[in-house]
């Protein structure tokens, strides 16, 4: 990977939650500061979320979710994902997920959950900084 | 409203306040910003006086009570007879469990039913259907036949209660299934009272659970306004909402602008059936949000209904004085409620509902303050509904009729609301209405820059928003168990979906399909139809898919 490469990021709405305000300010913020966005739209399968990762060749995937439907979609996308070996894909999670969940989620590979509130100069940070470890 | 002379006299005297007091004290005590305005972005003064009113006419822009232009409210004794109906907004897991809360919420004091339904059964998918896996019962109780339905009002006499429903797509469906339980239950079916929400036009940039394309989307709402006027005389067949619009990120402005033009539309399309407007469109019922912004909301409430009025009369030329009223449903916004000190939350909700109140409402939700982390839990719910009773029972604001009216300040920016939401309305009727507007990708954008810039607003600390960007806490309190909808409720709910699909009569189910199908292919009006299908147990998966068929899938116009 060359060192001018754009960070891809792929934001995706998993399920039949349409909730999208959250995941477009995201995808705004992400791209404003300098990377490039994919927005999948809603109601994704995770099979759609895991063939459209491989297609544009994300660098992360950021999944909103506010339906609770997380505890069934999350792990699904995570397991697809790793059999088609894109499990280096740094993925995190943002919507309505209760605290008690989060263990479970980044124990299957989900790397942070943000909650209402987060500031999207702290995800802009997270990604910046998990993504240079990784290259 | 004031005499010329009085008004120099007032506008010397403030020229004089303007530059004898004001700078001198503002030297020593800085005013804590530069400028102030509402969360729309209207400028807001230091202080407002009869000169920022001066052209209002007091018979022309504000009149009485239940009298056109409505600013003041739209019956003549407001509150001191009838206060609004409680209407909490609610449904989980399973028909049973929500059953049970409708009739805790009504113990409670409750005064009217709000069904929150699950996703699959919003966006027309059985629980059995796989885009449903993992949904059931989540966001909403799971309906997906009668069956459900009749366990959903067991004990529930519907001659004794009103009921919204929040469907759209399906609301044909719900609806006939409620007048199947009637009919069971030996109800008149013209003494049904409740509403659909039935507003297919704002999913297409707003909540955003189509399931048809525009066209037979609002063929769809069309159907339910129509069947209503002719058959159910009681029935709200529709409620035109702005509540999504500005939940999905929009302002004030926009949200009454853009909630009034898909009213526009819903009245044009059903005169298009041949229908006069004074037929249906007293039954027209419309739902707001309620948000931070207090005086601005409460300006919103009385600008829309002597707009909606105004366009009734000149636009439309109705007659009935009640198609010129504009009746609400306001739930507080969900958006406002924080993950952080959700405590706070209730503090939000109270001063929210008041400004409903103040604005003159006829149906009030106050949410919970748990919500921004789960569905509300026993607990929280009753408190929201607490705070109605609060204001309704202790706080003296129902006594007297639009307490603010006359405000100089709200008088100010009720005026500007309604000059503001115009500007956009005639933008709007220029882009050829409505449905072009959406296909253009118009209302999509403009919600989606306010919401961005709303963000940017709190994260610049422009705004300052109380445990989120100041005043926060290492530990947040929240004094109830949140509820958990268990994994198990999709099992049970599959369970009964397959018991009830073995023991229906699958001739009539067949039958009610072809019917459906043949009816949908020739246009008419599907209601009758949907009401023989329903009764048949057929399901709103299956029904949904015929008219998938027949009328095509909507697919997403993907605007960030």
């Amino acid at each position: 990977m060359t060192a001018t490469r754009k960070i891809r990021v792929l934001i995706a709405k998993p399920g039949l939650d349409s909730h999208d305000r959250g995941a477009k300010i995201v995808a705004r913020a992400l791209r404003d500061a300098g990377m490039e966005i994919i927005y999948t739209g809603l109601r994704q399968t995770p099979e759609q979320i895991a063939e459209t990762t491989l297609q544009e060749d994300v660098d992360v995937i950021g999944l909103s979710i506010l339906s609770g439907a997380h505890t069934t979609l999350f792990p699904k996308i995570m397991k697809l994902l790793k059999e088609k070996g894109m499990d280096d894909v740094l993925v995190f999670a943002g919507g309505i997920i209760p605290q008690e969940d989060v263990p479970a989620l980044k124990k299957i590979g989900i790397k942070e959950v943000f909650g209402p509130g987060t500031p999207t100069t702290v995800l802009i940070e997270f990604v910046q900084e998990n993504i240079k470890k990784r290259r | 409203m004031f005499d010329e002379r009085k008004l120099q006299e007032i506008s010397k005297e403030r020229q004089r306040w303007e530059t004898a007091k004001v700078p001198s004290w503002i030297e020593r005590h800085p005013e804590r910003k530069n400028e102030f305005s509402t969360l729309s972005g209207i400028s807001v003064k230091r202080l407002y006086t009869p000169e920022d009113v001066k052209h209002l006419d007091y018979m022309k822009d504000l009149g009485f009570p239940s009298e056109y232009p409505f600013t003041r409210g739209l019956h003549a004794t407001m509150y001191r007879g009838r206060l609004w109906t409680m209407r909490q907004f609610s449904g989980f897991g399973t028909a049973e469990q929500t059953n049970q809360r409708f009739k805790y919420l009504l113990k409670e004091g409750e005064t009217g039913l709000s069904i929150a339904f699950d996703y699959p059964t919003i966006t027309g998918y059985d629980s059995d259907h796989p885009m449903a896996v993992g949904e059931v019962g989540q966001c909403g109780v799971a309906v997906s036949s009668l069956k459900d339905m009749e366990t959903l009002f067991d004990g529930i006499p519907l001659d004794k209660v009103s009921t919204s429903m929040t469907i759209n797509g399906p609301a044909a469906m719900l609806l006939a299934m409620y007048v199947a339980i009637s009919d069971k239950q030996g109800v008149p079916r013209e003494k049904l009272d409740g509403t659909t929400q039935n507003d297919n036009l704002k999913e297409f940039f707003a909540q955003k659970l189509c399931i048809f394309p525009p066209k037979p989307s609002l063929k769809l709402s069309t159907d339910l306004i129509e069947y209503c006027a002719r058959h159910l005389p009681s029935w709200n067949p529709i409620s035109i909402s702005g509540y999504h619009i500005r939940e999905a990120g929009s302002n004030a402005v926009q949200e009454l602008a853009f909630t009034l033009a898909d009213g526009i539309a819903y009245v044009e399309s059903t005169l298009e059936r041949g229908l006069k407007v004074d037929e249906f469109a007293p039954r027209l019922s419309f739902f707001f949000a309620s948000h931070n912004d207090f005086f601005e909301e409460i300006a919103k409430f009385r600008a829309a209904r002597r707009l909606w009025a105004k366009i009734m009369k000149e636009r439309f030329n109705a007659q009935n004085p009640r198609s010129l009223w504009m009746r609400m449903h306001v739930q507080t916004s969900g958006c406002t409620l924080t993950a952080q000190q959700p405590v706070n939350n209730i503090i939000r909700v109270a001063f929210q509902s008041l400004a409903a109140v103040l604005g003159g409402t006829q149906s009030l939700h106050t949410n919970s303050f748990d919500e921004a982390l789960a569905l509300p839990c026993e607990d929280a719910v009753r408190v929201a509904l607490r705070t109605q009773q609060i204001i309704a029972y202790e706080s003296g604001v129902t006594d007297t009729i639009d307490p603010l009216g006359g405000s100089y300040y709200v008088e100010y920016l009720t005026n500007e609301m309604e000059e503001r939401a115009m500007r956009y309305i005639d933008r709007i009727d220029a882009m050829g209405g409505v449905a072009s507007a959406i296909e253009k990708g118009f209302f999509q954008k403009e919600i989606a820059d306010s919401a961005y810039r709303y963000q940017k607003e709190i994260e610049r600390k422009q705004k300052t928003l109380v445990g989120v960007n100041d005043y926060t806490v290492e530990k947040d309190w929240v004094p109830c168990k949140l509820l958990r909808v268990h994994p198990k409720v999709e099992e049970e709910q599959l369970g009964r979906l397959r018991k009830m699909r073995k023991e229906r009569d699958k001739w009539k189910v067949k039958e009610a399909l072809d019917k459906l199908h043949a009816e949908a292919d020739k246009d008419r009006n599907l209601m009758p139809t949907i009401i023989e299908a329903v009764k048949a147990y057929v399901t709103i998966g299956e029904i949904t898919d015929v008219l998938r068929s027949v009328f095509g899938e909507y697919r997403e116009l993907i605007v960030v």
